[in-house]
């Protein structure tokens, strides 16, 4: 699926996650001004992981541990707003509280 | 005898004890590992530093709370063997189980983040989620002069998610009552993209932040507290002075889950989100804070999990399976100040909406609007809490969602959202 033709939200997360394929994370990370190296992806994938096994968008300390990139590490790779940026790319929800 | 062996005492670990003990025969010995003396009602951590709840209402002894027939081992747990099925206690014990049950909560973490424990640690920089930091902050805010008060949450997961934002709301509420509004500016610091998050309590809740004037510093992951320049720094190199800095440190789970192999990075069990299992060991399961679930960790949450659980095991008992009973249902009350509150009711799939609470059209209580009915009955909830809640005496509030009483229209306005 191309870019064109997924659902995104208002703020341009994916609506549904069964969409997500790598090219579409290549395009969506392309979009906001990213592009995807080996380092990038480990951080992307293991936010994936995380979501699928818990059920939740993980917080960056979560990731950080998971992927092996230090947190310092992931805001260059994502520098504007890592949590936010790594949730669209990977294609799970917005990290969220209860209200 | 056949052992149920239940570690940690606090909301959940106390609830399904006694649950647990109502269903089951004398063939059964249900046990609770806990090493502290005492039982803390969390929820009155919130009034505490603003005068308004004493440490004699929120602590009793850990004895008291557990009734006959639970044993009490009071020691930390050194170990788990889910091979064997034993658990190592610091005292040296070894304790076999038959089933498991994780309710350890969760723990706070300061030292996780560079220099909060410094210089400035429970003299310029507090925490409200220890019984300390809140006795502490109680001295701190009435010697307060004015300056920028700064309600920082560090990182999610966190106990009682709108807790920080209840604390900046009576913050407001006491200074104007002090007289002295003015000369305090209220700050709130999250790593998330905004004060609300869900797009209902965005639009009907965010006047509350006005009304306030309660300035929001979004996304915002504190990587240092510098307490000589008293500063808060992020990750990406932003700076919030405070004068007075209120910090939820990170959450993680119990410092003997990191010795297991049943912890997720920072120590929560992985848990499956309907029965309660936890995923890495058969006949172990996970309730409470304890858990990696995407339900808030709330005592509400607890309590409902204990109701469910209690079904889970007994069908485990009785040989058949579990079901996955287990919807997410929470149910909090929020304190706006000026002796008001709002109550808040979701589940996995459903986001907080307006309507009525328990029953429909009636109430008493009004959803996701403020009133002075909730701030009393959020009051009041702590007497439930121990001479209820605790000892497992029937709640009339069901364990999973209804949407009875809800307004779903709010969703469709919204366009769906």
């Amino acid at each position: 699926m191309s870019l064109e033709s997924v659902q995104r939200d208002a703020e341009g997360y994916l609506a549904n996650r069964e969409d997500w394929s790598k090219e579409l994370a290549q395009e969506i990370a392309a979009q906001l001004g990213v592009s995807l190296t080996d380092e990038h992806w480990r951080v992307v994938n293991a936010a994936r992981t995380i979501e699928e096994e818990s059920g939740s968008s993980p917080g960056l300390r979560k990731i950080s541990k998971r992927s092996e990139t230090p947190i310092k590490s992931i805001y260059q790779l994502f520098p504007d707003g890592p949590a936010k940026l790594v949730a669209k790319i990977a294609g799970i929800p917005k990290p969220k509280s209860c209200l | 005898m056949k052992t149920i062996l239940v570690l940690g005492a606090g909301t959940a670990g106390t609830a399904i004890a006694h649950k647990l003990r109502r269903r089951l025969n004398k063939d059964w010995d249900i046990a609770v590992v806990d090493p502290s003396d005492v039982h803390l009602y969390q929820p009155g951590l919130l009034f505490l530093p603003f005068g308004d709840e004493t440490e004699d209402r929120v602590v009793r002894s850990r004895g008291s709370t557990l009734r006959r027939g639970i044993t009490w081992h009071k020691s930390a747990v050194e170990g788990i063997d889910t091979e064997q099925q034993r658990v190592e206690l610091s005292d040296g014990q070894k304790l076999a189980y038959d089933f498991l049950i994780i309710a350890s909560g969760s723990d706070i973490r300061p030292d996780m983040i560079d220099g909060m424990l410094g210089d400035g640690w429970r003299k310029s920089v507090f925490d409200f989620y220890t019984l300390e930091g809140a006795k502490a902050l109680e001295g701190a805010l009435a010697g307060f002069e004015g300056g920028r008060l700064v309600v920082n949450v560090v990182e999610m997961p966190i106990k009682c998610p709108v807790a920080p934002l209840e604390f900046a709301f009576l913050a407001d509420a006491y200074f104007t009552k002090r007289g002295m509004r003015d000369k305090v500016e209220l700050v709130y610091a999250t790593p998330l993209d905004g004060a609300f998050t869900k797009p209902l309590a965005s639009k009907t809740l965010g006047y509350l932040l006005e009304d306030k004037k309660i300035h929001v510093e979004t996304e915002f992951m504190t990587g240092e507290v510098d307490s000589e320049k008293n500063v808060i720094r992020s990750y990406d190199d932003r700076e919030v002075p405070y004068d007075l800095l209120v910090t939820i440190p990170p959450h993680s789970g119990a410092r003997f889950i990191e010795k297991t192999d049943l912890g997720d990075e920072i120590g929560f069990v992985p848990t499956d989100q309907h029965t309660l299992a936890a995923k890495k060991a058969n006949n172990v399961f996970c309730i409470g804070d304890a858990t990696d679930l995407p339900s808030s960790k709330a005592g509400s949450v607890a309590h409902f999990q204990a109701d469910l659980l209690t079904e889970n095991l007994l069908r485990a008992i009785a040989g058949k399976d579990l079901e996955p009973t287990f919807d997410g249902h929470s149910n909090c009350f929020v304190e706006t100040g000026y002796g008001k509150a709002m109550l808040i009711d979701f589940n996995y799939e459903t986001e907080p909406l307006p309507g009525q609470f328990p029953i429909p059209g009636i109430g008493p209580l009004p959803l996701l609007k403020e009133c002075r009915r909730n701030h009393w009955a959020k009051r009041l909830f702590r007497l439930v809490y121990w001479h209820m809640l605790l000892p497992a005496r029937p709640i009339p509030i069901s364990p999973t969602m209804s949407l009875a009483g809800k307004q779903l229209s709010a969703v469709a306005e919204l366009g769906g959202a």
